[in-house]
């Protein structure tokens, strides 16, 4: 009697807190019309209260999902409004007037061709299920990939609402790249270029880090588990380092570094930067899979980052220049954005700020020093802040990764050196290293074939017209009218 | 039928033109330029690279008026530009051959 006392009372105070979660959800009336009647007997109040809890559990988990979806449907927005027009803009404004649209173009080019590409295999091969190093072809034409979520991916959203939020960073990534070749190749060689570029190099990597059994994967196991939260090597070191080999592969603009070519519009590039940094909180932020606390960490890391660069920046600015510039303040921030982007779901707030300070002095001396010495025409920085700045961030979470914000090696497990697990840099440098040479490689092959197929640089006297009329024959501004 | 080129400091455009059209004056066309005479440039930097520019702005008046008025526009013109300044710019003056009104075909002095 006594045993079946404590049942019914736990049972009892178990139907309480249902009707109290439950209740206002379902509505008020239908919990009150499941309450027992007192006449009923034993089993069918117990076969109720089972019935209750199931409900309400599908309830909560509704509720989980309509936050969770509802966070990342947004934060895909975000990122794709980093490409368009975010990085559009930044880039757009920094090239010479006669080639605006040509620079917006490719970017824009990305949000349409990467779409159809992901759609039809890219996603397949980031992330269906294949060995280590890529995944496989059954997820073409998005077979599979329905409205149910994959729990090994993202639990609480559907499993296309994770597809469509990774192809936004399948999208900016390639676009990335086209700041090392700004201003002088073929519109056409560009698409073939960076189609075999996002399946041979952008796939793999984004497999190996993110994918299921990938070789980097810390979340999933793999076998050199490589901390990367939102894609400091999967999409800042790849671009970066591809960019660094396609400037040097093309050789410079014409007239570099002889001719004056400065930004045509700073203000475009400030508004570009300004659309950077909130659409990184859907970068970062977003790369937690769901609405909880470390979205939150994610978000106050990537701001932190982003601030601290700044100033960083501006500081070694004003120290070097007796000025501190409009430019440099928004690539500051721009390279703190990077750096954050594989430390935002690892580390503390302070942590973030002093990965930011780091990364924006760190990739000043890369654009204005580093460049000069050695003399390659990366025109827009794309190495010198994304590949620069990407390098350093993934390292220095090796450093600051901490159990308390993230425990992705299990609860109290140390995860960066400052924590005790020193061997974590090691594994950073390793992916780090796989993301520069399948970089390297990958990008120096590619470009030697469509070179071979199709020529890769405009015409001497395209690239003095300027590529919006020679490749797309328009004028970015049209002022006699 | 003479012709004044006035090539002048942007921020003295208001003066000039409301001088100009307090003595009678009232067309004329005024153009966005660049240039410099004695007058140094200035350096821009972007992300550590040094541009020295030369060119700086200006703006360019250009009238026609007739020979009567011609000195009465010139001093018009000087005493609202002139700070004393390296940069005030410079004025130039040319004959005219013939000046029309598209409107009606009006010809010479009466077109102007």
């Amino acid at each position: 009697m006594e045993s079946m006392r404590v049942a019914v009372v736990k049972v009892y105070l178990a139907l309480l807190l249902a009707l109290f979660i439950g209740g206002p959800m379902l509505g008020g009336q239908k919990a009150m019309a499941q309450a027992p009647a007192a006449s009923a007997s034993q089993a069918d109040r117990l076969a109720t209260l089972e019935k209750q809890a199931s409900d309400n559990a599908v309830a909560i988990a509704a509720a989980q999902t309509s936050g969770d979806n509802a966070w990342m449907l947004v934060s895909a927005a975000l990122v794709l409004m980093m490409s368009g027009p975010g990085l559009a803009l930044f880039y757009g404004g920094l090239v010479r007037k006669k080639n605006v649209l040509g620079t917006m173009m490719q970017t824009f080019a990305m949000m349409a061709v990467i779409t159809v590409l992901w759609a039809v295999v890219l996603y397949s091969l980031a992330f269906g299920e294949g060995n280590a190093f890529i995944g496989g072809f059954h997820n073409m034409f998005l077979h599979g990939v329905g409205l149910a979520p994959d729990v090994k991916y993202a639990a609480t959203i559907p499993l296309q609402t994770f597809m469509v939020y990774q192809l936004m960073f399948a999208i900016i990534t390639p676009a990335l790249i086209t700041g090392a070749f700004a201003e002088r190749m073929k519109f056409s060689s560009m698409l073939v270029f960076l189609v075999l570029w996002s399946l041979f190099i952008y796939a793999p990597m984004a497999h190996m880090v993110w994918g299921k059994g990938g070789f980097l994967n810390a979340a999933l196991g793999g076998r050199i588990p490589c901390l990367d939260f939102a894609g400091g090597t999967v999409v800042h070191v790849t671009s970066g380092v591809s960019a660094l080999v396609t400037a040097l592969y093309l050789g410079k603009r014409v007239g570099y570094p002889k001719e004056a070519m400065p930004p045509h519009s700073v203000v475009l590039s400030f508004i570009g930067a300004c659309l950077l940094w909130v659409g990184w909180f859907g970068f970062n932020a977003g790369s937690a899979l769901a609405a909880g606390t470390l979205a939150t960490s994610a978000f106050v890391a990537t701001h932190f980052g982003a601030a601290a660069a700044a100033v960083g920046w501006i500081a070694a600015e004003w120290i070097r220049q007796k000025k501190a510039s409009a430019l440099g303040a928004i690539s500051g921030a721009v390279a703190g954005l990077v750096a954050i982007t594989p430390a935002a779901g690892f580390v503390t707030p302070i942590s973030a700020l002093w990965i930011g300070l780091f990364a924006g002095v760190f990739c000043y001396f890369m654009v204005v020093k580093v460049k000069a010495w050695f003399g390659y025409d990366d025109s827009l920085d794309a190495f010198g802040v994304h590949g620069a700045g990407g390098t350093l961030g993934a390292i220095l979470t090796g450093f600051f990764a901490n159990s308390a914000i993230n425990p992705i090696f299990g609860k109290d497990k140390p995860t960066g050196l400052f924590e005790g697990n020193a061997h974590q840099v090691l594994n950073q440098a390793a992916g780090v290293a796989l993301a520069w040479t399948i970089s390297i490689v990958g990008t120096l092959v590619i470009l030697f074939l469509v070179d071979k197929v199709m020529g890769l640089r405009v015409s001497v006297d395209d690239e003095r017209d300027g590529l919006d009329l020679s490749q797309h024959g328009e004028e970015g501004y049209d002022w006699a009218h | 039928m003479q012709k004044i080129e006035a090539v002048i400091q942007p921020s003295k455009l208001d003066q000039v033109k409301d001088a100009l059209v307090e003595i009678g004056v009232d067309g004329m066309t005024i153009l966005e330029a660049r240039g410099h005479g004695r007058q140094k440039g200035h350096t821009e930097v972007y992300r550590g690279r040094e541009y020295s520019v030369d060119l700086l702005p200006k703006v360019k008046l250009e009238v026609v008026v007739t020979d009567e008025m011609l000195d009465r526009a010139v001093n018009a013109i000087i005493a609202a530009a002139r700070t004393g300044t390296i940069g005030d710019g410079k004025i130039f003056i040319s004959k005219i051959d013939e000046a029309i009104r598209i409107r009606n075909d009006q010809r010479g002095e009466i077109a102007l």
